[in-house]
């Protein structure tokens, strides 16, 4: 018993570390996918959501998640506190049937809070006001994203209707895309991406190896951030959970590269990359729930939306860099409705309470972001000055550059 | 003295250069250019599509005495043309003087 106790809280601190690993795929993606003048910034904003982000969850943000709401309580809010200390028995097989420690738990799930706003810092790039990002970055994290994970995660309401997200298609994965798209809303078009007579210009991402290696980073983050979350090292979930979560991220590769030269006629590898993205998050609600054809499905059809929704946003005139909103709003919307179509737990009554839990943590964020996009809006501004964005962000908010002394060779 | 300058197709360089050797050409500068053409190519970037008239091209700058000015744009004429709209241009301008930075010397003579 004790051998399994060490074994699980081993396999979940390599999660831990996977997740962690995330962050550096998440800043090479946005680096490579925006431009050479913006690099520092983009770099910048990374490091100061994942080390803020881990304080704030240390701070306030877990005790918010996992406050232990009363029976009969309607799970909505609750605050446990200031501050992280082990319970009694936090350290032994006693708490969390074995799967592991309290620190491992604190750790585990404070990799992925700081998630939530490293979405955000994507498809907000290249024009938004450091200190404006900082600013909402620190509320999002440090409030909104805990309060949402405290109704599913933390025993709330959500969880109590049977809604299934496994590992945070909607909670994670959406709660930060909705973020994102408010505020791009608000924040505008970067400069010269769409001209005076409506048409849409590509603003071109300056290190496509980068963004490849950031997606590929991902992929492997994603097995610690699924894996984990089966909470425990247990064989046969661990190890489905694993091929899912391959399969969905490989058929939504493939699918959205086909699916958009077949729109544009060409091969676009960001697409490529993004589709990929689109299948991972969308497999994360129901990665353990999945037979490897569902996988493949609910991958392949992640890859399409985020296609589509990559289109419809340049539509609608919304600057998204990165792709940001169509891999973790779209996707992770059809991930989590995915569950009540496809998997172990298909079923009409299970679609519409993944329907409601879709719609409910949505309207949520949304309104959360409006009330702190004022807040900002009006403390900092939001916006960078026109000369400021021309010259770069590295200029203007950190007076360096990313690369100050090399150059590339012409063809 | 004349310059000569050549745009040619960055494709069509070493065959340039070489024949430009075979003349008796062997010292010039060139460097790599972007100008706006009749040609245009359409292209998408993340299913936004757009057309670019900004086309590579590698510029030639070549200054040499009257003998060899017909060699050399015979030269360039053979080497960098394909026949295809974009094959480039060649310039000559007038020369007024050239030094040799190390001796001080002046003149055609400089040019060998």
């Amino acid at each position: 018993m004790e051998a399994l106790f060490t074994a699980n809280n081993v396999w979940m601190m390599i999660c831990t570390a996977l997740v962690f690993f995330m962050h550096l795929g998440f800043s090479f993606l946005e680096a490579g996918l925006t431009r050479q003048k913006n690099t520092v910034n983009i770099l910048f904003k990374n490091f100061f959501v994942i080390t803020a982000g881990l304080l704030l969850y240390a701070l306030a943000g877990f005790n918010l998640m996992y406050p232990g709401f009363e029976e009969g309580a309607i799970g909505f809010f609750k605050f446990a506190g200031w501050g992280i200390a082990p319970p009694d028995g936090g350290m032994t097989a006693a708490y969390a049937d074995g799967g592991y420690t309290w620190w491992t738990d604190f750790l585990f799930q404070g990799m992925f809070a700081a998630t939530a706003a490293t979405i955000v810092s994507g498809a907000v790039a290249e024009r938004i006001k450091l200190e404006a990002f900082m600013l909402f970055a620190v509320l999002y994290v440090g409030i909104v994203y805990p309060i949402v994970g405290s109704w599913q995660w933390g025993g709330g309401f959500l969880s109590s209707w049977g809604f299934y997200d496994f590992a945070g298609s909607t909670l994670v994965h959406s709660v930060g895309g909705w973020a994102a798209l408010v505020v791009i809303y608000f924040l505008g078009a970067r400069i010269g991406k769409f001209s005076a007579d409506g048409k849409s210009n590509p603003i071109f991402g300056h290190n496509i190896p980068i963004a490849a290696a950031g997606v590929l980073i991902l992929w492997l983050g994603w097995f610690g951030f699924n894996g984990g979350s089966v909470l425990s090292a247990d064989p046969e979930a661990t190890s489905l959970v694993l091929v899912t979560t391959s399969l969905a991220a490989a058929a939504g590769g493939v699918v959205a590269s086909i699916f958009s030269h077949i729109l544009y006629k060409n091969y676009d590898i960001t697409m490529f990359m993004n589709g990929v993205l689109g299948g991972l998050v969308a497999i994360t609600a129901g990665a353990d729930q999945m037979s490897t054809g569902d996988a493949m499905i609910v991958g392949a059809i992640g890859g399409i939306v985020v296609v589509l929704a990559i289109a419809l946003l340049e539509k609608l005139k919304l600057d998204d860099p990165v792709g940001a909103i169509a891999v973790h709003l779209f996707a992770g919307m059809w991930g989590t409705l995915a569950v009540g179509i496809f998997g172990a737990m298909a079923g009409f009554d299970q679609f519409m309470v993944q329907l409601a839990g879709v719609g409910i943590v949505g309207a949520f964020c949304v309104l959360a972001t409006l009330i702190l996009v004022f807040i900002v809006k009006s403390l900092v501004g939001l916006r960078v000055t026109k000369e400021e964005e021309i010259n770069g962000l590295d200029d203007a908010e950190h007076g360096m550059a990313a690369y100050a002394d090399f150059s590339l060779s012409k063809k | 003295m004349k310059k000569i300058e050549a745009l040619i197709r960055k494709a069509q360089y070493e065959d340039v250069k070489e024949k430009l050797h075979e003349v008796g050409v062997t010292f010039f500068s060139y460097w790599d250019v972007t100008g706006i053409g009749n040609e245009k190519v359409g292209r998408v970037y993340r299913g936004v599509s757009y057309s670019t008239s900004a086309i590579d091209r590698r510029m030639l700058s070549i200054v040499v005495n009257e003998e060899f000015v017909e060699p050399a744009v015979q030269a360039i004429i053979e080497a960098g043309g394909t026949g295809n709209i974009g094959d480039g241009k060649i310039f000559i301008l007038p020369v007024e003087e050239a030094y040799r930075i190390r001796t001080g010397e002046k003149g055609g003579e400089t040019l060998n």
